[in-house]
């Protein structure tokens, strides 16, 4: 090989190397942006993972505020609370408890699964006293972290609030043996829950109270017609 | 066209709560029509009458009739027993989802039902 072909050759071998290493360089650049990609794409998993859950609480409780306040008959409320609490909530042994604002007494006005726990249809107790009566005092949820639930103790307590005024509490004593705990979405479920499930109750009250007064003065009437 | 589109479901449930829960999920299938039935009995007269059905929804627990009872029924019926069922409960133990299947379900499903779950089984069910 004479020295111009030698030129030649080195000439080439070098650019040949440069391409190389260019090539090289260019893969490492590849690689870290699919490692980028495959970052986002998990992102973006979780992200959609996340929406699904929000969207499906979002139609649980949809369908939980229409059928709430669907009627004003007190004890078809108390029915469909139950029904979502079983069926939405995921809850088994459950109890809605009301105050009575005379007595400031926290009473059972429902329960189901008390087979389960006995004596939640007969729980009472006064305002401030015991977890369920301080729900009920401060208008705070509690939800128990830490050891076994008890007729004193529920899994949760969430207060059945109309702004600043409590009417009552939902009891939540047992889960469905497929659900194992709250989630994060079932807490701000649960919460939004409890304010149409109070404004449903309190309406239907109400109602039944106006009907109730509607009837006496309709009879007083009635009676003076009469006897006039 | 997909196979879930303009399918026709039966909803068997006692709570309109979950009728109407349930009926909304279904709402992303293209024109999906959605027959409801309160137990096992009102379902059964409406798949023998002239209502065509592609998928069943039902409960167990209901009045009447219950889910599992209309779910043999609909098996051992030759004009009715390829329609695919899913079964929606809030008995959630391993052997309520085996006695299910056994009596003849394509799919169980335990409450509380989360909607992107049930969309997947009844797609996959409807794909067949």
């Amino acid at each position: 090989m004479n020295d111009e072909s030698r030129e030649k050759f080195l000439e080439l071998f070098n650019k040949s190397k440069e391409f190389t290493e260019e090539v090289l360089r260019d893969n490492e650049r590849l690689r870290q942006r699919l490692g980028m990609l495959e970052e986002a794409n998990k992102d973006y998993a979780a992200r959609y993972t996340e929406i699904e859950e929000q969207n499906n609480s979002l139609a649980s409780l949809y369908v939980a505020s229409y059928q709430l306040h669907s009627t004003l008959d007190f004890r078809e409320v108390i029915h469909i609370v139950l029904e979502i609490l079983l069926n939405l909530v995921g809850a088994k042994s459950f109890a809605i408890l009301l105050l009575d604002e005379n007595t400031n007494e926290l009473r059972s006005v429902a329960c189901d699964g008390e087979d389960l726990v006995p004596g939640i249809e007969n729980i009472s107790t006064q305002l401030g006293e015991g977890i369920l009566g301080e729900v009920a005092r401060s208008g705070e949820s509690f939800y128990l972290h830490d050891g076994k639930p008890s007729l004193d103790r529920p899994l949760a307590a969430v207060p059945l609030k109309i702004k600043d005024q409590v009417i009552g509490v939902i009891a939540i004593y047992k889960l469905l043996v497929q659900k194992h705990a709250f989630t994060a979405v079932d807490y701000e479920l649960f919460a939004l829950l409890a304010a149409h499930a109070a404004t449903a109750i309190f309406s239907a009250k109400l109602f039944a109270e106006s009907e109730r007064k509607l009837n006496t003065i309709q009879s007083f009437l009635d009676l003076l017609t009469t006897t006039s | 066209m997909m196979k879930t589109d303009n399918a026709r479901f039966l909803v068997v449930e006692d709570s309109p709560t979950m009728r109407q829960l349930i009926a909304f999920s279904l709402r992303r299938f293209p024109n999906a029509k959605i027959i409801e039935a309160v137990d096992g009995l009102d379902a059964l007269r409406k798949l023998t009458g002239s209502e065509k059905v592609d998928l069943i929804l039902t409960d167990i627990n209901m009045p009447v009739m219950d889910g599992l009872k209309l779910v043999s029924m609909v098996r051992g019926n030759a004009d009715l027993k390829d329609i695919p069922i899913i079964i929606i409960t809030t008995e959630g133990a391993e052997e309520d989802r085996e006695r299910g299947l056994a009596l003849g379900a394509n799919a169980y499903i335990a409450k509380p039902i989360q909607s992107s779950h049930l969309i997947k089984t009844i797609s996959e069910l409807l794909a067949v």
